[in-house]
């Protein structure tokens, strides 16, 4: 697993509270409308994401830049890739 | 009902549903009945058609389509909120503050909390039923998370300082929900000039069927779901989407939408005649509420020396329907808690009559009221025993 500080990111996603499979549902969406090179935040609580994030983002061709650990939820840097998400 | 055979006053109870609205609801029973989560076309349409409503509803209430959360009720709308914030916020703190006038599902949600150490303080209210904006700034402690007062009183009818009170909270930080069934419907409601985080309603108030009801959230605002399973609602609310019911309450808040100036007027004007028509024909009686601040079809009574309950039953025996008030306490034979908590004596809180109005309630309905009550209550009043007698102060047990 990556680890990052203090990343710098364009759009971010609260997906805190919300379950599985809103963590791979919801980025999914957004990243569609996002350009390639941008970054996404995504703040979840649902500890599978720590597995299921970086695996989604190499299934959908999206670079995973790394997860901080928050008091109350995990923050996912993810850099999209390519134009169809 | 209309005429002058009967009235139908008991509307914040039941409300028909309106002609356009079951129309509308229809071709979603057998015509179009995919599931919105399938991915073949069928579903897909379904699920812009959920959307759509959505966004009707979020219309009505000067809010995003992203931040109406379709529910079963405007009961379940509340405990999502009671209970969804608190425990999304569990780890910012332990306290809760509500009124003391809220419905049972705002009451009894922050009761069942309670049981799970949470720690509620029940702000007390007015003679009129309102909040005190500086006693709610008195109760706000470091560790209160939400605040939950609602926006009109099914019973009394008063209208909540709502902007002023959401204020105090935003500036701690602290989540402002705010019950919307009441109001929502009966009087302008505007979530950006309430400033609230989250408002429930309910789909029978507007001309919905009973089954449907919405919680506004403000964007941003963490809720834990209450019902979990599949992707509906979001993540949110699981559970296949009621969709006639929907897509009738979408209906109903775009009539609402176009019709509300129209039908607060029509409804302040018969309800000004009722209330005049009643103290100027009935003596001793007491009208419950803020006299200005209140619904605009709402007009509650204290009958001295009267069961509230049996000037319903003789009232309906003439086709005029109303209500007591309080549900629980006619059941119970307790005082209510709302008039207990404005401040109205136990033996006169038992002859609560409550009327509401609508945009289909008409002038005859009303003059047919203020024909019959007057001699009913002069009726009971003569079988009463406590009728003509001072009645000793005492403390009856209030329903809780």
């Amino acid at each position: 697993m990556k680890f990052v500080k203090h990343q710098n990111s364009d759009e971010s996603l609260d997906l805190v509270c919300r379950m599985c499979p809103m963590h791979l549902l919801e980025p999914g969406d957004k990243l569609k409308c996002m350009k390639k090179g941008q970054v996404l935040e995504v703040l979840t609580d649902y500890d599978g994401a720590l597995e299921d994030i970086p695996d989604w983002c190499k299934k959908c061709g999206h670079e995973f830049i790394g997860v901080e650990e928050e008091d109350d939820c995990y923050k996912f840097y993810i850099k999209k890739k390519r134009d169809e998400a | 009902m209309s005429g002058v055979n009967g009235a139908y006053l008991d509307n914040a109870s039941a409300t028909p549903v309106r002609k356009q609205v079951l129309d509308a609801m229809l071709p979603y029973f057998r015509e179009h009945f995919a599931n919105p989560s399938n991915v073949y076309d069928i579903g897909s349409k379904m699920k812009q058609v959920v959307e759509e409503q959505r966004g009707k509803v979020a219309h009505l209430l000067n809010a995003k389509s992203e931040e109406i959360i379709f529910t079963s009720s405007g009961a379940e709308a509340n405990n999502m909120a009671i209970k969804g914030v608190t425990f999304a916020r569990q780890k910012k703190g332990n306290h809760l503050i509500v009124s003391s006038i809220e419905h049972h599902s705002v009451l009894n949600s922050a009761r069942f909390l309670e049981r799970l150490d949470y720690e509620v303080t029940f702000l007390p209210v007015d003679e009129y039923g309102r909040i005190d904006p500086a006693r709610l700034s008195k109760a706000i402690r470091p560790e209160t998370i939400l605040v939950s007062i609602m926006h009109a009183n099914n019973e009394i009818g008063t209208i909540q300082p709502i902007p002023e009170l959401a204020a105090i909270c935003k500036e701690s930080g602290i989540i402002f929900h705010t019950d919307g069934v009441a109001s929502v419907g009966n009087t302008r409601v505007d979530v950006a000039e309430l400033g609230v985080d989250l408002l429930s309603l309910s789909g029978p108030a507007l001309g919905a069927p009973k089954g449907i009801g919405a919680l506004y959230f403000r964007k941003g605002t963490r809720l834990m779901p209450l019902i979990h399973g599949g992707i509906q609602e979001n993540g949110r609310r699981a559970g296949t989407e009621n969709i006639p019911g929907i897509v009738g309450l979408g209906k109903a808040a775009e009539i609402v939408s176009q019709e509300l100036p129209e039908t607060q007027n029509h409804c302040r004007k018969l309800r000004d005649r009722l209330v005049a028509g009643i103290l100027g024909r009935v003596e001793k009686v007491t009208y419950t509420g803020h006299p200005q601040r209140r619904l605009p079809g709402h007009a509650s009574f204290c009958f001295e020396a009267i069961e509230g309950e049996a000037l319903v039953f003789m009232l309906a025996q003439a086709g005029i329907y109303t209500n007591t008030g309080s549900a629980c306490a006619s059941k119970a034979l307790k005082t209510s808690p709302v008039l207990g908590a404005i401040g109205i004596r136990a033996d006169l809180a038992q002859g609560s009559t409550v009327f509401t109005l609508n945009s289909h309630t008409t002038e005859e309905e009303i003059d047919y009221v203020l024909d019959k009550l007057p001699p009913m209550v002069d009726r009971l009043r003569a079988l009463s025993p406590i009728w003509g007698k001072e009645i000793p102060e005492y403390q009856e047990d209030v329903c809780t």
